[in-house]
């Protein structure tokens, strides 16, 4: 394949107007394969570690539904989050900050027919295809590894791309406030906690009374409760209350984006 | 068949944004193959007697600050328009507005025939931007900065393949084809931007200070290739503060100066309205020039002093000269030259353009 043949991607490229900024990244990214991987890999090693290790030291869980699973069915789901959560933050944080204040790639764009909106939608949908990847790959070894117990975990893919939509607006929106590198300090600031604490990997109960409500508050934990839910077949209400959370979440990042790049870029 | 101003509204559905250059003609109704395949010269919305940019007390304000104060421009089809004026006069901030990628405060603005406030992505889908910093794609190489950017304007990916290899023969980076662009110098890079603002084939192509930060050697280059788009009849707004590169590309200027339209006209006009034939420099070994230009202010019909040097204003410059060197005055330098457009805004402004 030369480096110009974009032909991996749908023929009806103009039908949105987006989507050439989608196209854009593919090409560059081509080159740099390799970081993509690495994406996936990380989530990959916390859940064989604790599929070999921590395992055995925790008891199995009991579900809302009253079934026991082992803990690494307990957190894998979790996992599928969490990846989802840093695939789509990766490419609209720090990748949109590159190209807006430095690499000035939006400047260009916008003298285009493109429109500030469109340069959001783009730069989210890229970051949703790369989440889908992780996404697809994460529940495929799930399922390898006898970590799912439903077919509903079938779509827990689908989930975790809603999570990713949620983050990669938000962090986006985010971003276009952001004045330098050190800046992302607060996103790392906001990300680990809720990494370590969305009842990820221990259950919401094992926090005291108005502790739970500020963990339930957080977007991770309903993209836990969404996968988790999925992937173990344990249904629930609390699932769409969580569909409609990420839903509102990544929408509105995605309408302040398209307004702050217009503030930006189109003074 | 050229599509109707409402079809190139709203972003263009790929392969029919606009007409091929082989089926469509020029408003003269000459073939536009004729004219030339990179010829911005298509069927337009705006009639031949329509102006391209007609601009009528446009205004715009950043915060307390005016930067554009009510100036007036007509940019007619065909034509090699420039905006002079020193660094801060206001010239990219004009052509932003013009360019739909900021918006106007007050006054009227129509580009192509339309509202850059509603149509924004319909007239910029018809123009060529040369910005002044290079906004180059420096992930992408050569060839694919021109791939990509034509999809941006709906083109599909073979006429942007087509275009890419035609464009880059023109600014001749043919050799360059695959090089990344951070490796290229800043001539090169001016000319892929160049060739970027030409894949959609624009019928204005504008251009903000296209030749500052270059080496002469670069600038010719970058004249040159304006000067053919110019001859195929691409329309060419570009704004300087150069006075050579406005005598040597544009048939109409203005010059602007603190957010206002000071003097307009072609450069010969300008220049005969504004200033003598000819020009006569002298330099003295003194600190004050106004002292000696005291001495000579008669010899002239007028007379400029500048920190380094006096310049007397008259039609025959080696006459004054003589006639400064009778009165027992000896400058340390005698320079007879013609007049050009700096004279004009020094006349018009009392300041140099270029400081």
């Amino acid at each position: 394949m030369t480096s110009t043949d974009l032909r991996i991607l749908p023929r009806r490229a103009g039908a949105t107007p987006a989507w050439p900024l989608v196209e854009r990244n593919v090409v560059v990214y081509r080159r740099d394969w390799v970081i993509f991987v690495t994406g996936f890999l990380e989530p990959l090693l916390y859940l064989l570690s604790i599929g070999v290790g921590i395992e055995q030291l925790v008891g199995e869980f009991v579900l809302p539904d009253g079934r026991a699973v082992s803990y690494t069915e307990f957190v894998a789901p979790a996992m599928l989050a969490a990846s989802a959560m840093n695939g789509a933050l990766f490419d609209t944080t720090f990748g949109v900050f590159f190209k807006l204040r430095y690499q000035k790639v939006y400047d260009g764009v916008l003298a285009t027919p493109l429109r500030p909106r469109d340069v959001a939608m783009g730069e989210l949908a890229f970051a949703l295809m790369r989440a889908s990847l992780y996404a697809v790959a994460f529940v495929v070894v799930m399922a390898a590894l006898g970590l799912v117990s439903s077919w509903w975990a079938l779509l827990a893919a689908p989930a975790a791309v809603l999570i990713g939509f949620a983050f990669g607006g938000a962090g986006m929106a985010l971003t276009t406030w952001m004045r330098s590198w050190q800046d992302f300090d607060f996103i790392t600031l906001a990300i680990l906690p809720m990494f370590l604490f969305s009842a990820t990997f221990f259950p919401l109960e094992r926090y005291p009374g108005a502790m739970q409500w500020v963990v339930q508050a957080t977007p991770l934990y309903q993209g836990v409760v969404l996968c988790r839910g999925l992937s173990t077949g344990a249904l629930g209400w609390d699932m769409c209350v969580a569909v409609a959370y990420l839903l509102a979440l990544g929408s509105l990042g995605l309408v302040v984006a398209s307004r702050r790049f217009g503030q930006l870029l189109l003074r | 068949m050229a599509p109707t101003a409402t079809d190139r509204h709203g972003p263009p559905a790929a392969g029919r944004w606009r007409p091929l250059a082989g089926e469509t003609l020029t408003p003269s109704g000459v073939p536009s193959a004729t004219v030339a395949a990179v010829s911005g010269l298509t069927a337009a919305t705006a009639g031949p007697e329509e102006p391209l940019v007609l601009a009528r007390g446009l205004v715009k304000r950043f915060g307390d600050f005016e930067a554009v104060r009510g100036i007036d421009v007509e940019v007619r089809r065909g034509e090699a328009f420039g905006f002079l004026g020193p660094n801060g006069a206001g010239k990219t901030s004009t052509m932003r507005m013009i360019a739909a990628v900021s918006t106007v405060t007050g006054g009227t603005l129509r580009v192509l025939g339309m509202d850059p406030a509603t149509d924004g992505p319909a007239i910029r889908g018809r123009l060529g931007v040369c910005p002044q910093d290079d906004t180059l794609d420096s992930e992408l190489t050569v060839r694919e900065n021109l791939l990509v950017y034509g999809r941006f304007f709906g083109l599909s990916r073979a006429e942007c393949a087509r275009r890419a290899d035609e464009l880059l023969g023109f600014v001749q980076l043919t050799d360059k084809v695959n090089a990344r662009v951070e490796e290229l110098s800043g001539g090169l890079k001016r000319r892929l931007t160049i060739a970027r603002s030409l894949v959609n084939e624009p019928e204005l192509l504008m251009l903000d200070e296209p030749t500052t930060g270059l080496d002469p050697q670069a600038r010719h280059l970058v004249w040159d290739r304006l000067f053919r788009l110019k001859q195929r009849g691409t329309t060419l707004l570009l704004t300087t503060h150069y006075m050579d590169e406005a005598e040597q590309l544009c048939d109409r200027l203005v010059v602007i100066d603190d957010g206002v339209i000071v003097a307009e006209g072609s450069p010969a006009t300008l220049i005969r309205e504004h200033s003598t034939r000819e020009v006569c420099e002298l330099r003295f070994e003194v600190d004050d020039h106004e002292q000696v230009a005291a001495k000579v202010s008669d010899l002239a019909e007028r007379v400029e002093v500048l920190p380094d040097r006096v310049l007397l204003y008259a039609d025959n410059g080696e006459a004054v000269a003589q006639a400064v060197h009778e009165r027992g005055l000896s400058p340390r330098g005698t320079l007879v030259r013609r007049s050009s457009l700096e004279d004009v805004f020094l006349r018009l402004t009392g300041r140099s353009l270029v400081e």
